[in-house]
């Protein structure tokens, strides 16, 4: 199967992304041949809507899973619409959250954050 | 004339000055365009209320002629269109009802359709007119309200319209005073208040509009705000002391003016005052 998962740098060992829609790369993994693959974030300078625009990335790249420390609502309703899997990834490397996930420890992402796609109204 | 009251924060008195400015006046309209929480009508409590419904254009799919392309999601600045098992889905709440999309759209699979966001209440509490715009809760943002509200003013020199904007120094502001001849800016006289005083103040000057301050609740101690409306050579229009009595009534959502012949004269001679520098701009503009 084929996951995502937000990161800063384009190695494995680079850490997850603490934010999803404005993470600089996307890791695109395949589990079963092991190969990785970094997808540029082109909604990192998004005006507005970062998380859809990332989202609509991550469903291109036809993804089974995300692993992301966090989610805006927007980006959730898309993933979730494309029956794209939302896991809780954890506070570590790329690799490490692969392993996790290989290992069955990592538990679907049950809060979503109501996004930060106001426009600075007070 | 128009009058917007604004000021960087909720709670200095934007709606106080506001609902007393147009009372004082032979007749006047006053606009609550702080749309996210309009408390003028609560004050005036307008008779004969008539209501019209807010909509906003947002862009509805043919998914049968949609072929995929893309290009209105390339197009949106606002990323408020995707393309997820092979339909093309709208987030609603993201468009600005720009029409882009439609313009973009090789196959004409898209139409626009109304979405309403709000509602306008127009009344009579005499001799005010009363137009107040409500935001519906959960949306993003209120400028098309606050555009219909100000859109067909009357505005001839002796007609009066007070416009209470919403706090801050946003969209929602911007588009409150762009119409404006003067701006009221209303402040507290603390370190707090300077900070909202100064965002505002930055605003009108943008927008090159004449201003100046009014300094509610003050004291006999010292007055951050007045300090800086000196060091900044900005004209202080009337300051408003720390009265219990005004307090009060203000909370029992009763218009000073009406009730006390005292505050009648005080925002007699604010309205006045404001009158003098709009009829001074408008000379110095026409000798420019």
């Amino acid at each position: 199967m084929k996951i995502a998962i937000p990161v800063e740098n384009k190695t494995l060992e680079a850490n997850v992304s603490t934010v999803f829609g404005r993470a600089n790369y996307f890791l695109i993994y395949d589990t079963e041949r092991e190969e990785s693959v970094f997808v540029d974030n082109l909604a990192q300078s998004s005006a507005g809507g970062a998380g859809i625009k990332a989202a609509q990335t991550v469903v291109d790249q036809k993804v089974n899973a995300l692993l992301t420390p966090r989610l805006g609502e927007n980006a959730a309703d898309i993933l979730e619409a494309a029956g794209i899997k939302i896991y809780q990834a954890i506070n570590a490397s790329a690799r490490k959250n692969i392993d996790a996930f290989g290992d069955g420890k990592l538990s679907l992402l049950d809060e979503v954050h109501a996004g930060f796609h106001e426009h600075g109204d007070n | 004339m128009k009058i917007a009251v604004l000021s960087g924060k909720g709670g200095a008195g934007k709606t106080l000055v506001a609902v007393n400015l147009a009372s004082v006046a032979k007749k006047s309209t006053y606009i609550d365009c702080d749309i996210e929480e309009p408390n003028g009508h609560l004050f005036f409590k307008p008779q004969a209320v008539r209501e019209e419904e807010v909509a906003v254009l947002i862009p509805q799919v043919n998914h049968d002629l949609c072929d995929g392309c893309r290009r209105c999601i390339d197009f949106c600045r606002y990323n408020a269109l995707a393309y997820i098992k092979e339909r093309l889905i709208v987030l609603a709440e993201l468009c600005h009802s720009c029409g882009g999309c439609n313009l973009v759209c090789p196959q004409n699979a898209l139409a626009e359709i109304e979405r309403p966001i709000g509602k306008i209440q127009t009344g009579i509490s005499d001799p005010v007119t009363v137009k107040t715009g409500f935001l519906n809760i959960g949306e993003a943002s209120g400028v098309p309200i606050i555009k219909q509200l100000l859109a067909g003013l009357e505005t001839t020199a002796d007609s009066l319209t007070i416009i209470d904007s919403p706090p801050g120094s946003a969209c929602n502001v911007m588009e409150s005073v762009k119409e404006a001849d003067y701006c009221i800016l209303v402040a507290e006289p603390t370190i707090f208040g300077v900070h909202n005083l100064n965002l505002v103040y930055e605003l009108v000057k943008l927008f090159n509009k004449p201003f100046g301050v009014v300094i509610n609740k003050c004291l006999e101690t010292e007055n951050p705000a007045e300090k800086f409306c000196v060091e900044n050579n900005i004209n202080i229009l009337a300051r408003i002391p720390f009265d219990r009595e005004l307090g009060l009534l203000n909370s029992n959502a009763e218009i000073a003016v009406r009730k006390k012949e005292e505050y009648r004269e005080k925002f007699s001679a604010l309205l006045n005052t404001v009158a003098k520098e709009v009829r001074h701009e408008a000379a110095a503009y026409s000798q420019r």
